[in-house]
């Protein structure tokens, strides 16, 4: 710390906001390693295809590649909207 | 699930190299005499009077005479260490940290072959500071162009150090996995302890050849961002894409840091070795920190470990050890200097 360091404003630790983005995209990519590289782009037609009918989040559909046993198993879920916010919706439109 | 990359090679070269006989072994005595005409017959492939040349007993067998598959040649008993030098992002320090692992091993006693894996971009040549004395390379290897021996350039240092130099002409292709495999057995045969191999940046072919066989991984990461992002990439291909891993086995992984600037980590700038550690989970090898001696050593074609006055070079000099087995090693260099009373008065 130096005399004049005041004259520097506070500095930003930015090292602490480095650690803290990684931590959380590591750990992303780790969950989704070693899947087939088809899983997003069936993920994203799957979900343009439901949009279709039914207005989900963009984050609704997952995709997982699941082993049980000697087998794997494509695990797709999709979440819909519960009734309370269609009917919001079906107000507003 | 795993997709396997095999790009058979075109040229008719490499169809017919298996069978050509190979240059005499005194070529490999006087490479400085030899460049110009043999880097020209190396480029192109062999003439029809080459082929005829009657078979001289070489350090390779030809591919045609023994057809054994490659799966046998691991069980050979002269098994060298292979070390790949690896990272994902480019310009972090692979290059620099493979001449200086290599030269620190060949110091210890060891003998070492450092092989340059980044085909049409070759560079190690220049940090080993023999660019001028490179007369065949590994994809000639590879290609049966010119015997292992003939494109091994001894280091002007240490006896027991060569380097094998990655070709500038070819594409990326030209390497093979088989052909990899082959060269390592060789190296292998030949007493070679530990083959360091020098990984293009990236995650291609290349990429994928250098880390296949390695035993150990060196990672190197600058504390920033994207470097530890494609570290954590890289370790991903390194539990899935190696032959240790279809094996079952692990390749033992080392985190090596570069650029490591402990007065910006104090400041909060910059990412600390326990920061990388944790996000990564990696035993730390080593901390190189950012000095200026590395340009300096870059420019002379003189691995910085060869620089004793350099902290760099004495922290390079501290992971050959601790990748030799020394687990006492402290780290150095990783703390701020203590400061003089001017500094501190006026915050130098």
């Amino acid at each position: 710390m130096g005399l004049f360091d005041f004259l520097r404003g506070k500095p930003k630790n930015t090292a602490s906001i480095a650690k803290e983005r990684l931590r959380i995209i590591v750990a992303q990519e780790r969950g989704t390693r070693g899947t087939p590289d088809y899983i997003p782009m069936l993920r994203r037609e799957l979900l343009e295809t439901i949009r279709k009918y039914v207005k989900v989040d963009f984050d609704a559909v997952k995709v997982d590649l699941i082993k049980e046993g000697d087998h794997d198993v494509l695990d797709i879920s999709v979440a819909l909207p519960d009734k309370n916010e269609m009917a919001a919706e079906a107000m507003a439109g | 699930m795993s997709v396997e990359i095999e790009i058979p090679i075109a040229e008719p070269a490499a169809a017919s190299s298996s069978h050509t006989a190979n240059d005499a072994p005194s070529a490999n005595e006087s490479p400085a005499a030899a460049q110009p005409a043999a880097a020209a017959t190396a480029a192109t492939p062999p003439s029809a009077a080459e082929k005829e040349q009657p078979v001289i007993e070489t350090l390779e067998t030809p591919a045609q005479a023994a057809p054994t598959p490659p799966a046998a040649k691991t069980d050979r008993k002269n098994l060298a260490e292979v070390i790949v030098v690896t990272s994902g992002k480019g310009g972090v320090g692979k290059t620099t940290t493979s001449a200086s692992l290599a030269c620190g091993l060949a110091r210890q006693g060891k003998k070492v072959c450092v092989i340059d894996f980044d085909v049409g971009l070759r560079n190690l040549d220049l940090i080993m500071g023999c660019e001028r004395r490179v007369v065949y390379d590994f994809v000639n290897v590879i290609h049966g162009e010119c015997t292992l021996r003939q494109a091994l350039i001894k280091d002007k240092r240490f006896d027991n150090l060569y380097v094998l130099a990655a070709s500038q002409t070819r594409d990326k292709d030209a390497l093979t996995k088989e052909g990899v495999e082959k060269v390592l057995a060789d190296l292998g045969d030949d007493g070679f302890q530990f083959v360091v191999c020098d990984s293009p940046a990236g995650i291609e072919k290349g990429a994928f050849l250098a880390m296949y066989y390695a035993d150990q991984a060196v990672v190197v990461v600058n504390p920033e961002v994207s470097s530890v992002r494609d570290s954590d990439r890289i370790l991903g291909l390194l539990a899935s894409k190696t032959r240790r891993a279809e094996k079952g086995q692990r390749v033992k992984e080392h985190l090596l840091l570069t650029r490591y600037s402990p007065k910006r980590v104090e400041t909060g700038d910059m990412l600390s070795i326990k920061d990388v550690q944790e996000i990564l989970g990696l035993e730390v090898v080593g901390v190189i920190p950012e000095s200026p001696e590395v340009l300096q050593s870059s420019n002379s074609g003189e691995p910085v470990i060869l620089d004793p006055n350099s902290q760099a070079g004495q922290a390079y000099d501290d992971a050959v050890a601790r990748l030799l087995g020394d687990k006492q090693r402290p780290l150095r260099f990783t703390t701020v200097e203590k400061k003089g009373f001017f500094s501190k008065l006026f915050g130098g």
